[in-house]
């Protein structure tokens, strides 16, 4: 494929050059945050010497350690039970045609649009009025109660995914299994589940790392004793610049990027394998 | 209408299951859930926005569009045109910086190399958001990189922390990757041979692009924009952490009125149902004239 405008040179090398800017201002805040983390002095622009203090720090930080497992708790919880109840209904959804479909795909789709902060109120709303004892009693009960909340945006992005999956299979292999003698769960568990796997974990990772993420959900449906790692954080930069965040957030992003190449990489697996 | 891809049953299995059971199986947890904490929960909020009063049980007067009247009040008025002007203003941004950056990856950038290219430039998105807020605070603030570099060009320092300017730059930043997303799948479907007949036609570059790139890439344009616009609209950590006291934006406004001093769960529930009711306004004008196809990303 020859380049779109061959008889004009200089626009190329104009875009080119301003998507470099435009790739140094995506990295600029994490290099700044990277530089930061290992500086002595954390609140001067220029560079104090080389310490690992702040990771020190961070470490041993049992605030920060305790909402970072809260944050991990509601995530794999939320993301588990995501998997399962996304990855039926998106079959479903593509299996059957019944009155009523088209709005409950959109209600399934509804969590990816509304803001933050919609779903965080008319939860919290919810939760008033059936009367769940929000701030004090069982501890368990507020963790559970932004993991039941976490659920319907994991849910959306797990269904989204698996669903541009099935529309790309072969519907043929699940009904040869049937036609084998194979019981509608055998052939799902065998058969589909097999094929929807990758997009399952890829839907799963891209939830995870939406619901460590999440600040405004958590804020409204956390009740006195639990606190998420965004809770955590945001009380942190409100009272003021705090060096240690640094390391923590050098650290998140580490984790972040190795869930996206892993995600990415399971994507392009199965491409691969499904072109082969 | 009939059942897409069920066959019809050769042999006997061993139990003969009700054909209800199989799509109740399928569709049912995650109806129940999202009936539970989405559809139930948004009825709800409908209702207490109607209930003028402080908290739910605490009725004074029932059904009344009181608490959508006072939306109306200069004082928060006010802060719903910040909100739009936040919106519509990090939409233009990332239009005007996103389109290159799709163009060049989606036309010029070599094939082997786009999808690479592509997950390279979006890959900050994964990272916290709010940390990538804080990461602002440490560059604008006023003794931050930002102002350290300028006083290196012997240049005057900027005081933007806290403004309007660090919250169109927090914003855009945040949601730049989506715009670039988005126009890349409009660009990338774009016939390029068509760009070729008009040059060939004679159109100089800036007619190509005006009058056949543009055009074939409106849909594309039109998700991107409304994306954006739906998600700065919605936005509250970059106009909290970076916008300061004179920054609030209709998101902390409802906050204010759930967990903040000022509690009045009916007005806050108003807001919250406005704020849906744009988004669904942004939404039926994206499904009647925008990309559907591009919006899956």
């Amino acid at each position: 494929m020859p380049p779109p405008r061959p008889s004009s040179k200089l626009p190329l090398s104009w875009q080119a050059l301003f998507s470099l800017v435009m790739f140094g201002f995506m990295y600029l805040p994490i290099l700044v945050l990277a530089f930061y983390s290992f500086n002595q002095s954390p609140y001067s622009a220029g560079w104090k010497g080389f310490t690992l203090d702040w990771y020190r720090k961070f470490f041993s930080d049992t605030r920060i350690l305790s909402a970072l497992r809260d944050s991990l708790a509601v995530a794999i919880f939320a993301v588990a039970i995501a998997a399962v109840i996304g990855t039926l209904m998106a079959v479903g959804l593509a299996r059957y045609h019944f009155p009523g479909r088209g709005i409950y795909r959109g209600i399934s789709y509804l969590p990816l649009i509304i803001p933050d902060i919609a779903i965080a109120v008319s939860t919290l709303v919810f939760l008033a009025a059936v009367a769940i004892p929000l701030s004090g009693g069982l501890i368990q009960l507020n963790l559970w109660t932004i993991v039941a909340a976490h659920v319907v945006f994991c849910l959306s992005y797990v269904a989204l995914v698996v669903s541009t999956r099935l529309t790309n299979l072969n519907p043929h292999l699940e009904e040869a299994a049937l036609d084998l003698g194979a019981t509608p769960v055998q052939a799902f568990i065998q058969v589909l589940l097999p094929e929807l796997t990758p997009a399952i974990i890829s839907g799963c990772l891209l939830a995870f790392v939406l619901s460590m993420d999440d600040f405004l959900i958590a804020s409204f449906t956390a009740g006195g004793g639990t606190n998420t790692l965004p809770m955590e954080i945001f009380s942190r930069i409100r009272t003021g610049v705090k060096p240690d965040i640094n390391a923590l957030s050098v650290i998140l992003i580490l984790a972040s990027g190795f869930l996206f190449f892993s995600a990415e990489y399971i994507r392009y697996r199965s491409e691969q394998k499904r072109l082969g | 209408m009939a059942q897409a891809s069920t066959t019809p049953k050769s042999q006997n299995p061993p139990i003969e299951l009700p054909r209800w059971l199989e799509p109740l199986a399928l569709l049912g947890p995650a109806g129940v859930w999202l009936g539970l904490l989405l559809v139930i929960p948004t009825l709800l909020i409908f209702e207490l926005s109607l209930v003028p009063g402080i908290r739910p049980g605490e009725v004074v007067n029932p059904s009344s569009l009181e608490n959508y009247a006072l939306i109306f009040q200069p004082i928060y008025l006010q802060v719903m045109i910040r909100s739009l002007i936040f919106a519509i203003g990090t939409t233009i941004i990332c239009l005007i910086l996103g389109f290159p950056v799709a163009y060049w990856i989606a036309l010029i950038v070599p094939k082997r190399w786009r999808n690479l290219v592509l997950v390279g430039f979006v890959l900050p998105l994964w990272t916290s958001s709010l940390l990538r807020s804080y990461a602002w605070i440490t560059i604008l603030r006023p003794t931050g990189v930002l102002n350290s570099l300028l006083a290196s060009f012997g240049l005057p320092p900027l005081d933007i922390l806290n403004r309007p300017p660090a919250v169109f730059i927090g914003m855009s930043y945040s949601l730049l990757p989506y715009m670039v997303l988005i126009l890349y799948a409009s660009l990338e479907k774009l016939d390029q041979r068509l760009l070729e007949a008009a040059a060939d036609l004679g159109a100089n570059p800036q007619q190509v692009f005006w009058k056949v790139t543009v055009p074939q890439t409106l849909p594309g344009i039109a998700a991107g924009s409304l994306l954006v616009f739906i998600t700065g609209l919605g936005d509250f950590v970059d106009p909290e952490l970076l916008g300061g006291a004179s920054s609030m934006t209709a998101a902390r406004l409802i906050y204010n009125q759930f967990l903040g001093a000022t509690q009045n769960w009916g007005f806050g529930s108003a807001l919250s149902m406005l704020m849906i009711l744009a988004v669904s306004i942004a939404i039926a004008l994206l499904i009647k004239y925008g990309d559907r196809s591009a919006t899956g990303v």
